[in-house]
């Protein structure tokens, strides 16, 4: 178009036109973080048997927030006697209205305080608070409300069945969603009727030990749900005791395959939920725009710190030009940052350990020559930053195809024919996810029918509901959590 | 009467639709109480284990993928086939002097009831596993059961023929394929059977029969990488704990089941992986 | 003239995206340059079958001097009105750089026929209307007739002369996001200079969602042939934090190169006193009254 006569000075405007759009915009509501947290057995925080502590810090900054009792085998072992307890004196003799109530209850709590969880989830894990206010706490709620209702319920989700709980539930958790996880374990078991000790990971404890407090506050009796922070030798001493009833774990398929083998001569039921290297699939005939926000929704999420994420990119060869750039384009407005700022799209990597695997799998990637992408984003100078990374010009063979990067790192390939897509993403052990572009009705049947995967996202990605069963084919996990397929791995169900 | 010489049976495999020898050409004589040979089964090794585990692996997709009618229609027609070869499989059964012929005789007709039972189920477990999630966002959210894949079945040794089919019939009729281990006690009736599948219209590698020792050819299923689930009846505490116990693990789904649980969908729906589609709902 | 081929649009995925601009946080010195880019993008607009000589003027003063407290605040782009006001728009804004844009193709239903829909653009012309606002017929587009979609509007962009050409496609009336990509389409291609959502006579009128699918067409259209086309959402806008949202959207979607009155408009009327509010706000810390700030 033309230029006005007098064409307006851009001077006035260059504070929102440049790069400064986004002035610092940090959240600012006051949260209440204690120096150091006990371990939360029987409905009391105490002091470790253990005698340990370990710092959580934040990864922004790398700074400690909080010193957190580190629980040893002895610890485990009250924590369980104190479930166990419940269980037999409290839990188990209440009607499935009543444990109803104090899961309502809890996710009523959650909502009025779920600003303050949202900043420490985030100060504690490093993920943009736009994600834990938006995405992680009103899962959380939800996830609590949903199965409150399903406790005195649970007979017509069984019809023709027995059932009853399994007693005490050993459950571990990783460290991409705390809060989320905890609630997905927490929710169905005791809606189902089990008492609870839960392991949270030990870069991020703290949510879960605030979620502890909030316990209190919902007056849930002592003992339903203990929460003992620790590392590997913590979930090892947890899942290996002999009073525990069940085991469910979320993480790597690696530990969980460990976890299994340990717990297999014990027999006891066992629910995992593990990696993954979903297939994320763009057929030529798809509403691309939407189909790239879909790509950067499935990989750039959470900084791809999610089992499920779309981390392989299969774009039919006819638009794989169009798409790319278009992704590249939209990669260059991703703001890399401080995770407490509103504005924040990809916040920090979680921990050093994991900086450095995403950062070994990237150099795999480029010393196996494959072609690195990164937008020319800013990062921080300090804090564990990590710039959206795509590769072009993989190989099914490569390491980064193959292996789960869980980093904010995309490899995408081409493929020609319906056929090859489907066959390259079901190349892999993995079996968690998939997704799926294209805007013909028929085709979509045709290719989520195919994919072995227990979710498939159609014309969309990285959608989660407490309705919805989530849950792995193959070595992605045992099992379904949420929705009354997730009632399951918490009930002995008998004919 | 008649001075005819009767000819003999050999029980062979049954692997991807065709009746081989065992590639070991090992054997065990199956005699009866007093001695006297019945057959000689073959005695199936680790690589007719493997050979069985392609053959089921092959077979995946269109089983998985015929229709819930055809598979009912295929499962019924077996029924009507060993309808009229009841006498054969008593005979079999009784072989050893070990089952009267009265406990067999029942044994059977309950087995091809059993068959009839799961050629009904293979158009409805879906609606019962299936849910529609009514999920908080603009989406259209389902779940559905499909086959998990290759299944391992281990059958309970009592019981050849209903044993056999109880622990087959749940795997197959949901779309699976089966690598079978038969009874080793009763390892007749198993092959008779397979001479049924082969030509009824049941595609070649859905059922894959070995005769031989469980105890041989469990160790090397249970690490079969390219087997999704195991089926194990009738297992001693120490048996199950020994499946379990995995040096090479792909994360198979173990089920252990006892001879005489109950049915319904419930055995079906044990070899079924939950899958959940989203979808937007918009103009 | 060859036609587009027609691309599909997700609804939902559209609305995702939209949502996302909502959440950014602009603050402070940016706020104030956001609205006063705002400002300098407005097609102030008065489209009234009561609009009057008086009412015209008045709304020219508003244009040329958004508040006199503050001399120093951008004028608006330009002065939006029916073709007969054309003439006093013009000398009411002699001596600005302030554009007189017209309605004109039978505004707002553009239910006549060509002949006297050309004589409409035409006449504005001949007023000193150098921007022409027409509507497409909406009935053609979605009884099937494209062609005749791209015939009008090439005969209207030749009307126009040198006279700029915003297409208004009524997106309210359009209904699905797959129509309004394809007539977003239509009208590149046929000569538009700009694309424009509403009339601001049909519910709903400009929103997020439908302004989102106009930027990624134009975003297309640039990609494949190099011409940059102008976005007007109009109607429906009314203060500035939901102003600041299409800024933001169309800064990350189109850049820079097209936050400049010159590629992007607001059609509005009553948008222009809340961005004087909002500027005393950020000036004076204190909430504010409308009735510190004059109806024009």
């Amino acid at each position: 178009m033309r230029k006005n006569d007098k064409a307006p000075e851009q001077t006035p405007f260059a504070a929102f036109v440049d790069d400064e759009t986004y002035a610092p915009a940090p959240e600012t509501s006051p949260v209440s973080i204690k120096d150091e947290y006990g371990l939360f057995i029987d409905g009391e925080f105490c002091a470790p048997q253990s005698g340990k502590h370990f710092a959580t810090t934040n990864p922004a900054t790398e700074e400690t927030i909080a010193s957190v009792a580190e629980a040893g085998e002895a610890d485990v072992d009250l924590a369980v006697q104190a479930a166990r307890k419940a269980y037999d004196t409290t839990w188990s003799r209440l009607s499935g209205a009543e444990r109803g109530k104090y899961l309502f209850r809890i996710a009523r709590l959650l909502q009025e305080r779920a600003r303050e969880f949202a900043i420490i989830e985030t100060m504690d894990g490093g993920k943009p608070i736009r994600e834990s206010r938006d995405v992680d706490l009103p899962l959380v709620c939800a996830h609590f409300f949903h199965h409150a209702g399903w406790t005195d319920k649970l007979e017509y989700a069984f019809p023709n069945q027995s059932f009853a709980p399994h007693g005490v539930a050993a459950q571990i958790i990783p460290w991409n969603f705390p809060l989320l996880m905890a609630a997905w374990k927490i929710a169905p078991a005791l809606a189902c009727g089990n008492t609870v000790v839960l392991k949270p990971a030990e870069t991020t404890p703290l949510t879960a030990l605030k979620l502890a407090e909030l316990f209190q506050d919902a007056g849930l009796p002592p003992g339903v749900v203990n929460i003992i922070p620790g590392a590997g030798e913590t979930g090892r001493a947890l899942v290996s005791h002999p009073d525990v009833d069940k085991i469910a774990f979320t993480g790597s398929t690696g530990v969980g395959k460990l976890i299994r083998r340990q717990v297999a001569p014990s027999g006891k039921p066992i629910t995992l939920e593990l990696g993954g290297k979903a297939a994320h699939i763009i057929f030529a005939d798809a509403p691309i725009d939407q189909a790239v926000e879909s790509i950067v929704n499935g990989i750039f999420f959470n900084q791809g710190h999610v089992c499920c994420a779309g981390s392989r990119l299969l774009v039919e060869e006819s638009v794989e030009q169009i798409v790319i750039e278009k992704l590249k384009r939209r990669m260059e407005t991703l703001i890399v940052g401080n995770p407490l700022d509103k504005n924040t799209d990809v916040g920090a990597i979680n921990s050093r350990a994991q900086f450095e695997r995403i950062q070994t799998l990237i150099d795999a990637g480029v010393a196996e020559g494959a072609c690195l992408y990164q937008p020319q984003s800013q990062l921080p100078e300090r804090g564990l930053f990590m710039a959206p990374t795509i590769f072009t010009g993989v190989a099914q063979s490569h390491r980064i195809v193959q292996d789960e990067i869980f980093g904010p790192v995309l490899t995408i390939q081409t493929f020609r024919t319906p056929e090859e897509a489907v066959a390259k993403a079901n190349n892999t052990p993995y079996g968690l996810s998939a997704g799926v572009w294209t805007s013909k009705g028929s085709k979509i049947f045709s290719i989520t029918t195919k994919l072995q995967a227990g979710v498939v996202w159609a014309n969309t990605f990285n959608r989660f509901d407490p309705a919805s069963p989530f849950g792995g084919y193959k070595e992605s996990g045992i099992g379904r959590e949420g929705g009354l397929h997730g009632l399951r791995a918490y009930l002995k169900v008998g004919g | 009467m008649s001075d005819r010489l009767p000819v003999l049976k050999t029980y062979k495999l049954y692997i991807g639709g065709k009746f081989p020898r065992t590639e070991s050409g090992r054997y065990f004589p199956l005699r009866t109480k007093t001695g006297d040979l019945v057959a000689n089964v073959s005695l199936a090794s680790r690589k007719d284990l493997r050979q069985a585990v392609q053959a089921a692996r092959a077979a995946t997709g269109a089983w998985a993928k015929a229709t819930p009618f055809l598979r009912g229609q295929i499962l019924y027609r077996l029924s009507e086939m060993l309808e009229d070869r009841q006498e054969q499989i008593v005979r079999e059964l009784t072989a050893t002097g070990e089952v009267s012929t009265k406990t067999a005789q029942e044994e059977v007709r309950t087995g091809i009831d059993r068959i009839v039972y799961y050629a009904g189920w293979t158009d409805k477990f879906q609606q019962i596993a299936a849910t529609v999630n009514p999920v908080s966002s603009p989406h259209f959210n389902f779940s559905v059961p499909e086959p998990i894949g290759v299944v391992g079945v281990v059958c309970p040794p009592a019981q050849g023929f209903l044993g056999l089919l109880s622990a087959l019939l749940p795997v197959i009729a949901g779309g699976n394929t089966a690598v079978v281990i038969a009874s080793g006690p009763s390892p007749l009736c198993a092959i008779s059977l397979a001479e049924a599948l082969a030509t009824s219209d049941l595609p070649a590698g859905v059922v894959n029969m070995l005769t031989g020792d469980r105890s041989e050819l469990l160790p090397h299923l249970k690490v079969h990488m390219d087997v999704n689930a195991l089926s194990v009846w009738d297992s001693s505490t120490e048996e199950q704990c020994e499946v379990r116990s995995l040096d090479e693990d792909n994360l198979k789904r173990f089920v252990f089941s006892t001879s005489g649980a109950a049915a319904g969908p419930q055995p079906i729906l044990a070899f079924q992986e939950i899958k959940t589609t989203w979808h937007p709902i918009g103009l | 003239m060859n036609q587009p081929m027609p691309v599909i649009i997700d609804e939902v995925g559209v609305a995702e995206r939209a949502a996302r601009f909502k959440t950014r946080s602009i603050k402070n010195a940016s706020k104030i340059a956001a609205l006063k880019l705002t400002m300098s993008m407005i097609d102030l607009t008065t489209l009234e079958g009561s609009d009057s000589p008086g009412k015209v003027r008045q709304l020219c003063a508003k244009a040329r001097c958004p508040d006199p407290a503050h001399p120093e605040l951008p004028m608006v782009a330009a002065v939006c009105v029916y073709p007969t006001m054309v003439a006093v728009a013009r000398k009411a804004l002699a001596g600005t750089s302030i554009h007189v844009a017209s309605v004109a193709t039978s505004f707002p239903s553009g239910m006549s026929d060509l002949k006297t829909r050309i004589a409409d653009v035409r006449y504005a012309v001949a007023e000193g209307a150098d921007e022409i606002d027409m509507v497409i017929s909406r009935g053609k587009f979605l009884a099937g007739e494209y062609h005749a979609i791209s015939d009008e509007i090439a005969t209207f962009k030749e009307a126009c002369a040198t006279a700029h050409l915003k297409v208004i496609l009524e997106t309210g009336e359009l209904v699905t996001l797959d129509n309004v990509r394809f007539a977003s389409d239509l009208a590149m291609r046929a000569g538009a200079d700009f694309i424009k959502t509403s009339t601001g006579k049909v519910s709903p009128a400009a929103t997020l969602e439908f302004t989102l699918v106009m930027l990624l067409a134009i975003a297309d259209y640039y990609r494949e042939t190099g011409k940059k086309i102008g976005m007007k959402p109009a109607g429906g806008i009314r203060d500035s934090k939901t102003a600041i949202q299409y800024l933001v959207m169309l800064k990350e979607t189109l850049g820079p190169e097209w936050l400049t009155p010159d590629m992007f408009r607001f059609g509005a009327s009553s948008l222009a006193n809340d961005l004087l509010m909002q500027l005393r706000k950020q000036a004076t810390g204190a909430y504010q009254s409308p009735i510190y700030f004059s109806n024009d």
